[in-house]
């Protein structure tokens, strides 16, 4: 019992160590991040190659995703405001709910999911086979060439997928309210475009920069400082989604507390 | 060309060079061997900086390697080619745009000059069919002959070579090992080889090192290692001729 009692703190000392490690290791190389994404040579072609490519593989799922989350809200929302007589607040409900929230943090999660991932072992196996040893020595500055690309890449490119995510939400929810009752499109977007505020749109928007920077740097971290062969690189891959899934929900609900402060709802 | 006084360099409490000295002239091919583990391939990432040693001092052609700053580092690795282990093809280029990839980066050079190039050392490494394929669609062989290719792009006046011929057939690793002689002369490079196929040394080696527990045992021409009367050495050697391939 003693034994078991002792192996437990011993297994909690050592996750809680590597997980201190990992958050003082990133936190080092973001300085470095910020401190060499102003220096030339400033690689637009690699940045440019790295936004489609990751835009284009990850278009298909969050449009999905968005245009489900939309219009499953909308037929769980409905009967809902029907019941205390508000139905004419049903489209502004639900777009300031997705331009908020449900939009940027979705969008979000599904891309750390994807990109994180495929980033982390991207790095993590040019790490492991030598590559970016073998770039180091012919005299370019790997960090730049493969880190900053990229995260420089996630941060713009996310909140574009945001913007995208939350319109085709918006075309799902109009569709689960055209099943109930008749509603023009035009009706449909004059009163989200009458409910949604600048005091929801552009914190909404915003905060997805800092999810795209968090996505690209996290897996952009764990890749190039994997280590044990293969191993190593399902690791970095793996934890990568983890990690970053993590760190965007606990940055959102620091940045809701900070809108909201900032600009309050209720006047 | 190349000295290197009282090398340290440990990870955490395992200690891999303990104080390892030695010196290549211009034009010589030096060759070290040792076994796997021994901190071979630790030595030639210190030569390059691509490890920082914990103490003890690097001089390549004249230059302290370690006081360098980052654009006299750059300058120095230009004229310096590392074979890797692996080979370390980049996975994402074509045959093309690897051996383009130092030459677009760091010499301006007119796009003539680098296709010439490219044309050049893949027919000196006889892959010129092979210029479009990607990585993933080579050999073994044909990677190292790339790579190998990729490190002589730059007219390297240094090479360092891990291991060139690990992992290969026997036909294969001689033909490697005649075509790194065969570049030497042709490109009048100096080059340490770290290896432990000792076919592959008979062919290349001016003179050798061995490594071990982080020391230099024994140092000769190849033939004074082979014919030697010490235990250690005798022992290496056998079991080296017997499967001097497969090993990492
Ligand atoms: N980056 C590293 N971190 C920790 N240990 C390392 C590192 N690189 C090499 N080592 C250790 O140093 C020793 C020598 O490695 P290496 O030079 O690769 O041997 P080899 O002679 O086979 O090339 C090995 O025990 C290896 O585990
Ligand atoms: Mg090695």
């Amino acid at each position: 019992m003693k034994f078991q009692k002792d192996k437990l703190f011993a297994v909690t000392q050592h996750r809680l160590s590597s997980f201190f490690e990992t958050l003082a290791g990133l936190s080092i190389f973001s300085i470095r991040f910020s401190k060499e994404v102003f220096l030339p040579p400033y690689e637009g072609v690699e940045i440019r190659k790295h936004m489609i490519e990751l835009g284009m593989k990850t278009l298909p799922i969050v449009g999905v995703t968005g245009f489900i989350i939309g219009l499953v809200m909308t037929m769980q929302l409905q009967p809902v405001l029907q019941r205390f007589g508000a139905e004419a607040f049903l489209p502004g409900a639900i777009a300031i709910t997705i331009v908020r929230e449900l939009g940027p943090v979705i969008t979000a999660l599904i891309f750390a999911g994807r990109v994180s991932s495929g980033i982390g072992a991207e790095l993590g196996s040019m790490r492991v086979t030598e590559q970016i040893d073998a770039m180091e020595v012919s005299g370019v500055n790997p960090f730049r060439f493969l880190v900053v690309t990229r995260v420089v890449a996630t941060t713009f490119i996310l909140p574009i997928l945001t913007v995208y995510v939350i319109f085709i939400s918006l075309v799902g929810s109009y569709i689960a309210v055209v099943l109930v009752q008749n509603m023009t499109w035009e009706y449909f977007t004059g009163r989200v475009i009458f409910a949604v505020e600048f005091a929801d749109a552009v914190p909404g928007i915003l905060k997805t920069f800092i999810f795209g920077y968090i996505v690209g740097i996290v897996g952009a971290y764990l890749g190039f400082n994997a280590k044990n062969g293969t191993e190593g690189v399902g690791k970095a891959s793996t934890t990568s989604v983890v990690a970053s899934s993590l760190l965007i929900l606990i940055f959102d609900m620091v940045l809701v507390k900070l809108t909201l402060w900032l600009w309050p709802t209720v006047k | 060309m190349v000295e290197i006084k009282d090398l340290h360099k440990s990870f955490d409490d395992l200690v891999v060079l303990n104080g390892v000295s030695f010196s290549v002239e211009m034009g010589q091919n030096m060759v070290v061997f040792g076994r796997s583990g021994t901190g071979k391939s630790v030595l030639l990432k210190c030569l390059i900086r691509l490890m920082i040693p914990d103490s003890g001092e690097i001089f390549i052609k004249d230059k302290n390697v370690l006081n360098l700053n980052r654009k006299e580092l750059n300058d120095l690795r230009k004229d310096i080619g590392f074979l890797f282990q692996g080979s370390a093809l980049y996975d994402s280029m074509s045959v093309r745009e690897n051996l383009e990839f130092p030459l677009i980066r760091n010499f301006s050079l007119e796009q003539d000059e680098i296709d010439d190039r490219v044309h050049r050392v893949l027919e000196a490494v006889d892959l010129s069919d092979a210029i479009d394929k990607m990585p993933s669609e080579l050999s073994g062989g044909m990677r190292k002959r790339v790579g190998l290719a990729r490190s002589i792009i730059t007219e390297p006046k240094l090479m360092l070579y891990d291991e060139p011929t690990t992992g290969l057939d026997p036909i294969t690793s001689k033909e490697i090992s005649t075509l790194i002689v065969d570049l030497q002369h042709a490109f009048k490079m100096t080059s340490i080889v770290v290896t432990h196929d000792v076919l592959c040394a008979k062919i290349i080696a001016d003179c050798a090192i061995v490594l071990d527990g982080g020391h230099i045992v024994h140092e000769g021409t190849i033939e004074e290692l082979l014919t030697a009367e010490d235990p250690f050495l005798k022992n290496f050697f056998s079991d080296e001729v017997i499967n001097n391939n497969g090993r990492d």
